[in-house]
């Protein structure tokens, strides 16, 4: 429907093989129009435009733009706040991410829920509520759906931090996939930090991926900063839990490369880790990775950073002039059944 | 005779055999048929459509809610209501706000069997309608006879928004009819059990028996007490209950849930703003006692209203 804020001339992957170079390079063109995408919001936000918190995937787009790309129609994503790429490459229009931040009535939630709450469930993107893990069970109830349905080789692919390991929703999640033998994939990039709290705060063991075992799922490392061992590994991951293999667990490391939200300056990520190779920019890293291969050269690079800046300018300078809801005109139901909505409590009424 | 727990089931069985969307999740309802036998054999019937769950409320709820979006009908069963606090997250903040949010439907059932029995103790006697009943997208149905136990189950089954469905475990065997319905008030309609002049009793489920024994051992002493059972709890029926309020002048809500912001606080409050004029006398309302729901009989007898409590409330508002 926004089919011009789509990157047109990039498909939809049709397999889940991973075809280098093109691949990398569609992958790369995700990634870049994602971070240019974000920046531009992160701009408006400190411009005082957007309402509400702003949330970026900078340093997160290679395991994002892997996972968005592996899966294909009739397949579902539940995104997690860092998953601008992923989005893209699934199907998202850019349109959905400039409407959503700019609270226009014409996004996709309408301006009842903002930001990085916007999908499409009709289209297989959930959106998500901001209880870490609850999407997971969603994404599990959909692939028993497809079951009931006899709707064959879907997957559903749901993204998490290493925070949200943390919660009983994962817990309760994974064990349910795992019972159920659903073909799930659960994608955790461990960026370090989960909002200000580092990992030894939050979990004990020594690997994320050790929890694979425990629950009787197959889990994969993945050096979260390399694109190619990105779509590699999820590929891989896809295609077993398309093939019946039961749920697959990721555990992708980096570094967060931005605040929590943009509100936070995130003073307290370690120098340490940012000098490591989890701290490298995974966009840098394809980028260089793609003029060594001589896959791109620097003429490609610039065309596709002037093809991203410009499709997000048109984006924003759009949703800017798409009215804001209208509380008098807002229809305040929180039913489909119509008929059994509450109304507001009715002035008192005058019995004589 | 069939018994307030065996319309759950029937209902249960004709959702299932009538729609190839329905399923039914929870802990052991399976081949050994529900903690309170409430899918006995619906497994043998239905293999596919009767599934065991892990003990994992959260999960159980938002799988429902996954299926839902994908077109199914899922029943969840909470093996108590208590238990369904673990998925309290799920039911309130993904399934209640996934219509208002994204215009897609989310039709699921969650069954909470509610409510007191001798010996239950804190964690499985309790009653959260109220809980629920606070958040927007949710709706609430408390049925107090067999016959609504089965028809409002199939209904709830058929409505487009997450329903939760409070059963009473004390009128699980105590409750049994000549047969099932036919047909059915429709949710958000109200019922008046017991027709009378002098004073209303507004409740809902298991009070309604409480209220109803109440209002015969008044009309020993000459009182005609009307009796409303609510039905549904969201939404209200608050015209069935301000025009018998208007017969009578006098109100006694009673909920067997904790008294702190309930449902009987709920009908009170509307029955002030919006009939305040039709009152001869205070509201009142009588709830259990604001503690934990106690394990022995004797103190549990004394913790929720009775009969005998409810018509002590009724004898204090027609002094009034």
């Amino acid at each position: 429907m926004h089919d011009m804020f789509r990157l047109a001339e990039v498909p939809r992957p049709s397999c889940t093989a991973v075809e280098f170079p093109e691949t990398y390079r569609r992958a790369y063109r995700w990634m870049l129009l994602a971070r240019v995408a974000e920046e531009k919001i992160a701009s408006l936000y400190r411009g005082g435009k957007i309402t509400g918190g702003v949330f970026l995937g900078k340093g997160q787009e290679a395991i994002s733009v892997a996972t968005g790309m592996a899966l294909r129609d009739g397949d579902i994503f539940a995104p997690l706040i860092r998953d601008q790429a992923g989005r893209l490459a699934f199907g998202e229009s850019l349109l959905d991410f400039t409407l959503t931040y700019l609270g226009a009535r014409s996004g996709p939630m309408r301006g009842r829920d903002g930001n990085v709450h916007r999908g499409r469930p009709k289209e297989g993107l959930l959106p998500m509520i901001s209880h870490l893990g609850a999407m997971v069970s969603v994404v599990n109830g959909i692939l028993m759906a497809h079951r009931f349905q006899k709707k064959e080789n879907t997957v559903g692919a749901a993204c998490l931090g290493e925070g949200a390991t943390s919660t009983g929703a994962f817990h309760e999640s994974l064990n349910q996939a795992a019972v159920e033998k659903l073909p799930l994939i659960l994608v955790i990039t461990n960026n370090q930090y989960a909002y200000s709290t580092p990992n030894h705060r939050q979990f004990a063991c020594n690997d994320l991926i050790d929890k694979a075992i425990g629950y009787g799922v197959k889990g994969h490392s993945v050096d979260g900063t390399d694109l190619g061992a990105c779509l590699e590994t999820i590929g891989g991951a896809v295609a077993a839990a398309r093939d019946g293999e039961g749920p697959q667990l990721v555990i992708a490391s980096n570094l967060r490369l931005a605040g929590h939200g943009e509100h936070d300056d995130a003073h307290y990520i370690s120098q340490h880790l940012k000098e490591l190779q989890l701290g490298r920019d995974c966009l840098d890293v394809a980028q260089n990775h793609m003029l060594t291969q001589k896959w791109a050269d620097s003429s490609m690079l610039d065309l596709w950073l002037r093809d991203s800046q410009s499709l997000v300018e048109e984006a924003v300078a759009h949703s800017l002039r798409e009215p804001a809801p209208d509380p008098a005109k807002e229809d305040w139901c929180a039913l489909a059944s119509r008929h059994l909505q509450e109304g507001n409590p009715p002035q008192p009424s005058h019995h004589h | 005779m069939i018994t307030y727990l065996e319309a759950i089931r029937e209902a249960q069985r004709q959702a299932l055999e009538n729609d190839p969307r329905v399923y039914i999740y929870g802990q052991d309802v399976g081949a050994f048929g529900g903690a309170f036998k409430a899918t006995k054999s619906l497994a043998q019937s239905f293999p596919d459509r009767v599934l065991d769950s892990p003990i994992s409320e959260d999960a159980m709820v938002g799988s429902a809610i996954g299926a839902a979006l994908q077109g199914m009908r899922p029943i969840v069963e909470m093996q108590f209501a208590d238990f369904s606090t673990v998925g309290f997250n799920q039911i309130v903040n993904q399934a209640a706000t996934m219509f208002w949010r994204t215009g897609l439907p989310c039709p699921i059932t969650v069954r909470l069997p509610s409510g007191g029995t001798p010996g239950s103790g804190p964690f499985h006697s309790q009653n959260l309608e109220a809980l629920y009943a606070h958040y927007p997208g949710l709706i609430l149905m408390t049925p107090a006879t067999v016959e609504d136990a089965y028809a409002m189950l199939l209904e709830a089954v058929a409505i487009d928004d997450p329903v939760i469905f409070c059963e009473h475990k004390y009128l699980y065997y105590h409750l049994k009819a000549d047969s099932l319905p036919k047909e059915s008030l429709p949710a958000g309609k109200a019922r008046v059990a017991r027709a009378g002049r002098d004073a209303t009793v507004v409740t809902y489920s298991a009070m309604v028996h409480e209220s109803l024994a109440a209002a015969d051992e008044l009309a020993t002493e000459g009182w005609e007490i009307e009796v409303i059972d609510l039905r549904t709890i969201k939404p209200l029926d608050t015209d069935t209950v301000l025009a018998s309020v208007a017969r009578t002048g006098r109100i006694l809500a009673v909920g067997e849930a904790w008294p702190w912001g309930g449902v009987t606080a709920e009908i009170l409050a509307r029955v002030a703003a919006e009939g305040f004029n039709l009152l001869d006398a205070p509201p009142m309302r009588l709830n259990s006692k604001d503690t934990p729901v106690p394990y022995h009989p004797n103190l549990w007898g004394t913790h929720r209203p009775t009969a005998r409590s409810i018509a002590d409330s009724l004898r204090v508002l027609l002094r009034s």
